[in-house]
């Protein structure tokens, strides 16, 4: 058995230490808005948070999240920022990438809670998107971190 | 579109109640020779287009498929005009599969070709017309008044002497009593108040706090998830399984053999995945174990040297390119392209011995269920096909043989359970049903003023729509429609002009690329009207507009984009300027790309002006994210794509080696509209065409090296520039 909290909530999974976090958090967990995209730590399509930093979930055994703390984009509150900004900017097109997008910008936001172009592209430019959303991210970073309120994780 | 429209006269129109109160209504088209079936009475209510229950809902029933392009904000945005509703309060539903749902020309539910807008305008604006017309009459009704004193407005019917108000939702199941209008009274363009602006799109929610369901999402009671060992070469067949390692895999529960290859099922992905690693499968590989891109180069460019099928001819070009003043020769080649949607494809299969439930983005609906019908034994009723969102598309989830459905239901029936099954990122990009590769040779003759006296393109490239239910209407005399648009329909005016091609060896599963065709004749056709201006010592956007005097809308979007690029204005140093212009699935898209180019010979395009014309438009908004889209999808492809073989062995198989592009190398896009009433174009593809040979043409501005072959890598910029 191993143990860690997933958006506050305390879980117990009983899987080889060396499956990946992502499918823990989609197959046992249940929540799906964590999504999948290359397996390999190449699109941040997986992105949660582990005690608040972004992580690549696809490549992160379960065992090394042991007694840890992971939001998923579920614990994201609606009324955060970031998701008030992404849909003030309507961001998405098909939508896949945009939960890791979001977990990438809530971290830099809860970072560099003003950050310029240059710390965007840095921190968001490992997260692909199919669809080309990049520049109405860009903006709805921007817009995010003009807002009144909590910036960062919750 | 606007005034009083007869419904008999192009579609018809049928109405009910809820069950549980309410007014549906549906419309249908009668099409053409490919179907004519109307659907018998009983079956009508699931064949409804809107629904108006008691409780004051309004659904909207789409029967295309959300990938990213807009099509559930798009469509409710027709309804909402003519219903008289704020489309934030519609609720989209995906249609099922019946034949109602068929796309109005291709006689089967389908997604594609950029269609969606302009088939569907029509009947959406007559079913929401139709509605608020028997509402209105429902509440002249209850109040015994003229309907002519009463107006729909915002979810209401208004008595306007008295002020008196009722809401949709009391209005419904009266409505739902009273005959279909025989004809409906749409808007004209000054009265509408949806159509034409930038509204929010309504799906955006639920893919900001992660409950949008898509196909991979999907879980049902008792499901297994299962991965297939795929063939390493195309057409491979597994000669040997040793199944007994992967057997003791934890969590594995069956091997199954089937179609695609050898499928793992499982308790969970992770364990589906350690079975199929632990498969010893020995492959019969077939006739492409040899297949390789570089010997393919070669054997197209033989194929090229003999006369194809001809595809376009006038004048005689051949007699000209010998006049000419000055003759100008290049060859241009394009690789595969994988189209990598974001989303691995997937499908949920789950067979019973009396029906059949699938769950999967799709944009293929009826052939997805009339193969599970083929597989399973069962009558196409007993199908039930629920669309999911599409974690994107790009034609990749429009497969004629609906392979991914397939293996889905075979091995769902197979173990008797659900099944998932699911593509690896690998599995993505080896899987094949690529863009084809193209080998294009091309002639030119210049008169003494330089204009062009003849054009010859010749096209070696593999059929798309050979083998597909299409053949029928795109396949003529050898010649795929889809290898030659854009090319052999240019709209140069150029007296002798011949457009022929070459039929290539079928091997590659090959398929439709968001723009299909246009996504390699576009970079031909305007990398080379651009040489050929550069060799006349033109200016490359007058020289294009004095060869368009019987194209004004292609001109009219050249203008567009150079006036607003602000073309021949000085740039900063080190940048430069290219144009280019394409007509694709009736819209006309312009756009000026500026670039520079670093030492390592690595491009960065910096800003991208887009001008569109796709006559008239529902939003806005999404045709800017679509351009938005269509330049980061085509630049992906300009800077990094292609899909190479050695040894029959596809040589990429992740974004390391497949990259597409970045936050850090998207340009600002700048998207200008066209206002016409000119017919409704499609925006889903069409901005892809013009951006490769944009950057190309900049490139080329900025350096005086020509790049006839993509992708523009930093190895081939450095040795262009090394040269030139
Ligand atoms: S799925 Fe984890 S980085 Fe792509
Ligand atoms: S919105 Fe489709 S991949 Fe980003």
């Amino acid at each position: 058995m191993i143990s860690f909290t997933v958006n506050g909530k305390r879980q117990q999974v009983n899987v080889p230490p060396d499956t990946p976090l992502l499918w823990v958090i989609r197959e046992q967990i249940g929540l799906t808005g964590t999504k999948f995209g290359c397996g390999k730590s190449l699109c941040g399509a997986c992105t949660v948070h582990l005690d608040g930093r972004a992580i690549r979930s696809c490549v992160t055994p379960v065992s090394a999240v042991a007694g840890k703390s992971i939001t998923t984009i579920e614990g994201i509150p609606e009324d955060h920022p970031v998701k008030q900004a992404w849909i003030a900017e309507d961001v998405p097109q098909c939508g896949w990438c945009q939960p890791g997008q979001i977990m990438a910008a809530t971290a830099l936001l809860a970072e560099n809670p003003k950050p310029d172009d240059a710390a965007i592209d840095d921190a968001m430019s490992g997260i692909l998107c199919r669809c080309g959303t990049y520049r109405r991210i860009r903006k709805a970073i921007h817009r995010a971190a003009g807002m009144k309120g909590k910036g960062g994780t919750p | 579109m606007s005034g009083s429209t007869a419904i008999s006269r192009r579609a018809f129109l049928k109405t009910g109640a809820v069950l549980g109160g309410g007014l549906i209504i549906g419309v249908h088209l009668p099409l053409g020779a490919a179907l004519g079936v109307q659907p018998p009475e009983e079956t009508f209510a699931p064949n409804a287009f809107l629904r108006i229950g008691s409780d004051n809902s309004i659904t909207v029933i789409v029967n295309k498929s959300e990938m990213g392009q807009g099509v559930y904000t798009a469509l409710p945005m027709i309804v909402a005009e003519e219903l008289e509703v704020d489309p934030a309060v519609i609720r989209v539903e995906a249609a099922p599969v019946a034949p109602a749902y068929n796309h109005a020309l291709w006689g089967m539910q389908v997604t594609g070709g950029s269609t969606s807008v302009r088939t569907e305008w029509e009947r959406l604006a007559q079913a929401g017309a139709a509605a608020r017309q028997m509402l209105t009459a429902a509440a002249a009704g209850t109040w015994q008044v003229k309907p002519a004193e009463c107006r729909a407005e915002n979810g209401q019917v208004i008595h306007l002497p008295t002020g008196r108000r009722l809401s949709y939702g009391r209005l419904a199941d009266a409505a739902s009593r009273l005959q279909p209008p025989k004809s409906v009274t749409l808007k004209g363009p000054k009265e509408q108040k949806v159509i034409g602006r930038g509204v929010k799109r309504l799906d955006t929610p639920a893919k900001v706090n992660g409950t949008a369901p898509f196909g991979l999402d999907v879980a049902v009671p008792g499901m297994l998830t299962a991965v297939v060992a795929r063939p390493p070469v195309f057409g491979a067949r597994a000669k040997r399984i040793r199944e007994d390692l992967a057997e003791k895999v934890p969590g594995v529960k069956r091997i199954l053999p089937i179609d695609a290859g050898v499928g793992v099922v499982a308790e969970s992905l992770p364990a589906a995945l350690k079975g199929r690693e632990a498969l010893e499968i020995e492959w019969d590989e077939g006739p492409l174990a040899g297949l390789d891109s570089a010997r393919q180069r070669e054997t197209y460019a033989e194929m090229a040297k003999k006369p194809g099928a001809v595809a376009a001819s006038r004048g005689n070009a051949d007699a000209a390119l010998e006049k000419a003043a000055k003759r100008i020769d290049a060859v241009y080649t394009l690789p595969y392209l994988a189209h990598a949607p974001m989303e691995p494809l997937n499908c949920v299969a789950s067979v019973r011995p009396d029906g059949c439930d699938i769950w999967v983005g799709t944009q293929m609906q009826t052939g997805d269920r009339d193969a599970a019908a083929k597989i399973t034994g069962l009558p196409k009723e007993k199908i039930s096909l629920r669309t999911m969102f599409l974690g994107g598309g790009f034609g990749r989830r429009a497969v004629p043989d609906s392979h991914f459905v397939r293996e889905a239901v075979q091995l769902s029936k197979g173990i008797g359970k659900p099944v998932k099954v699911v593509w690896t990122r690998e599995d993505d990009i080896h899987g094949g049903w690529y863009r084809p590769s193209s080998y294009n040779v091309l002639a030119a003759g210049l008169d003494r003023a330089g204009m062009p006296l003849a054009w010859t393109h010749r096209i070696v490239c593999q059929s798309i729509i050979t083998g597909t239910p299409f053949e029928g209407g795109m396949l003529k005399n050898g010649i795929d429609e889809t290898s030659v648009e854009g090319a052999a329909d240019s709209p140069y005016e150029v007296p002798n002009f011949r457009c022929d091609y070459h039929m290539a060896p079928a091997g590659v599963p090959v398929l439709w690329w968001r723009s299909v065709g246009h996504s390699f004749t576009a970079f031909v056709k305007e990398s080379f009207i651009d040489e050929l201006a550069h060799a006349a010592g033109h200016d490359p956007y007058r020289y294009r507009r004095a060869l368009l005097a019987k194209h004004p809308r292609v001109a009219g979007v050249l203008d567009l984009a150079a006036e607003k690029a602000g073309w021949g204005k000085p740039l900063p140093a080190g940048r430069g300027r290219g144009i280019a212009v394409h007509e694709s699935f009736g819209s006309f898209i312009a756009q000026v790309a500026e670039v520079s180019v670093n030492g390592e010979g690595e491009i960065r395009v910096h800003r991208v002006v887009c001008a569109v014309d796709c006559g008239r438009f529902v939003n806005p908004e999404i045709i800017a994210s679509q351009m938005e889209s269509g330049v980061a999808f085509g630049l992906s492809a300009a800077l990094h794509g292609a899909i190479t073989f050695a040894n029959g062995r596809v040589q990429q198989s992740n974004f390391y080696d497949y990259p597409i592009i970045r936050m850090r190398e998207m340009p600002e896009v700048e998207t200008h509209i066209a206002r016409n009433g000119e017919k409704p174009g499609g925006i889903g593809e069409p901005g892809v065409p013009p951006i490769a040979p944009a950057v190309a043409n900049a490139l080329f501005a900025l350096t005086g090296a020509r790049l006839r072959t993509l992708p523009l890598t930093p190895e081939r910029v450095r040795e262009a520039m090394g040269k030139g």
